[in-house]
């Protein structure tokens, strides 16, 4: 790893521009789009996709502890939960509350 | 944390927009987002960062996943260039996020250095909390509420890891896979709950399906390939279904 001062070159070029360069040409790119027109419907549903992908990979492919529990239970857990708040009137409370209490009754069960 | 306050949004100032905006950060999804800067402060001491590299990465990056793959590489002794390309491939997706809601922060009048500033504060957890609230803020006081929200958060988050850094290294294991579970759960119910739009439900759904299964097919480009991939096929369907609906009017 490297010493000193040079972590934080390492951090403002590898870290800083290497992210910051997308958000600066998104927002030339949303300076000309209009609220409402065609190319921000497409805009909108990829960036919408992108994030899902991010978000079910979380679950699928987990890092750190929930790599423990088995892929059932995190489906399960996950895929129960949104059920139910779909049928609850869609509170994000429940949506979050509902699949994290099935994930530790499962984890308690299963032992980990 | 609500928008609608008790005066009339037209008296009231854009710096009090700013408070009502820093005021997110008692919401859930800037609670969550604590606990998981927790963990990468805990990340941060494993992998033999400094305290003061750990803060000055969580304020310059801003993107917990890339923050992650940065120390990876740092970790892996890759060279500046090759960490460079690793970081700033997984980051392509903020373009479209950013450029998405743009159109709903900006009026004709918002300086571009003004944006191009505040974009620095637009990650997942800033992004949906914008596509969820900045459309019960007047649209003049909208850049003033996101810079209060976004501000805050990224601060918080950085003074998070300076104070937890060294202190919690491990949570029990039940506490650690639910924090990691509380993430993804909190942006399906809440991605879900603010989607306005058929085309916006659609892609949801492409993400999530294409975001697993290309993880297995091609584990570098996965992300961008479900999200163009998956975005265009729900613009593309939702287009023929608007078209159609519209024809059926006419008639």
């Amino acid at each position: 790893m490297p010493q000193d001062y040079s972590t934080y070159i390492l951090i403002a070029v590898a870290g800083f521009l290497a992210t910051d360069l997308w958000r600066w040409l998104g927002v030339v790119a949303g300076h000309r789009l209009n609220e409402e027109s065609e190319a921000l419907h497409w805009v909108r549903a990829v960036a919408t996709a992108l994030v899902m992908a991010v978000t079910a990979k979380l679950i699928v492919f987990p890092t750190g502890t929930l790599a423990h529990a088995p892929l059932w239970l995190r489906l399960g857990a996950a895929g129960i939960g949104f059920a139910i708040f779909l049928m609850t009137g869609k509170k994000v409370a429940v949506g979050v509350l509902v699949p994290i209490a099935i994930l530790i009754a499962g984890l308690l069960v299963v032992g980990i | 944390m609500t928008p609608e306050s008790q005066e009339p949004s037209e008296t009231r100032s854009a710096l009090s927009w700013f408070f009502t905006g820093m005021r997110g950060i008692t919401s859930l999804p800037a609670l969550i987002l604590m606990t998981s800067y927790v963990g990468f402060a805990a990340f941060a001491l494993e992998a033999g960062l400094t305290r003061g590299e750990a803060v000055a990465m969580t304020l310059g990056v801003w993107a917990l996943p890339a923050q992650m793959i940065l120390v990876g590489t740092m970790l892996a002794n890759a060279n500046i260039a090759a960490s460079f390309l690793a970081v700033t491939l997984s980051s392509i997706r903020m373009m479209p996020m950013v450029a998405s809601i743009m159109p709903e922060m900006r009026t004709k009048k918002t300086p571009l250095a003004l944006l191009l500033f505040l974009s620095h504060f637009i990650a997942i957890t800033s992004w949906v909390f914008a596509s969820t609230h900045l459309r019960k803020v007047p649209k003049e006081h909208r850049v003033a509420y996101f810079a209060g929200f976004g501000i805050t958060l990224t601060c918080t988050n950085a003074l998070i890891v300076g104070v937890s850094y060294g202190i919690v290294s491990q949570f029990p294991p039940v506490v650690a896979g639910a924090l990691f579970m509380l993430t993804p759960v909190y942006f399906i119910s809440s991605i879900w709950a603010s989607a306005r739009q058929p085309v916006v439900r659609l892609a949801f759904v492409f993400g999530i399906v294409l975001g697993p299964l290309l993880a297995l097919v091609s584990p570098q480009f996965d992300v961008l390939y479900a999200g163009i991939g998956g975005g265009t096929a729900a613009y593309l369907i939702d287009r023929y279904r608007r078209k159609r609906h519209r024809a059926t009017e006419a008639a």
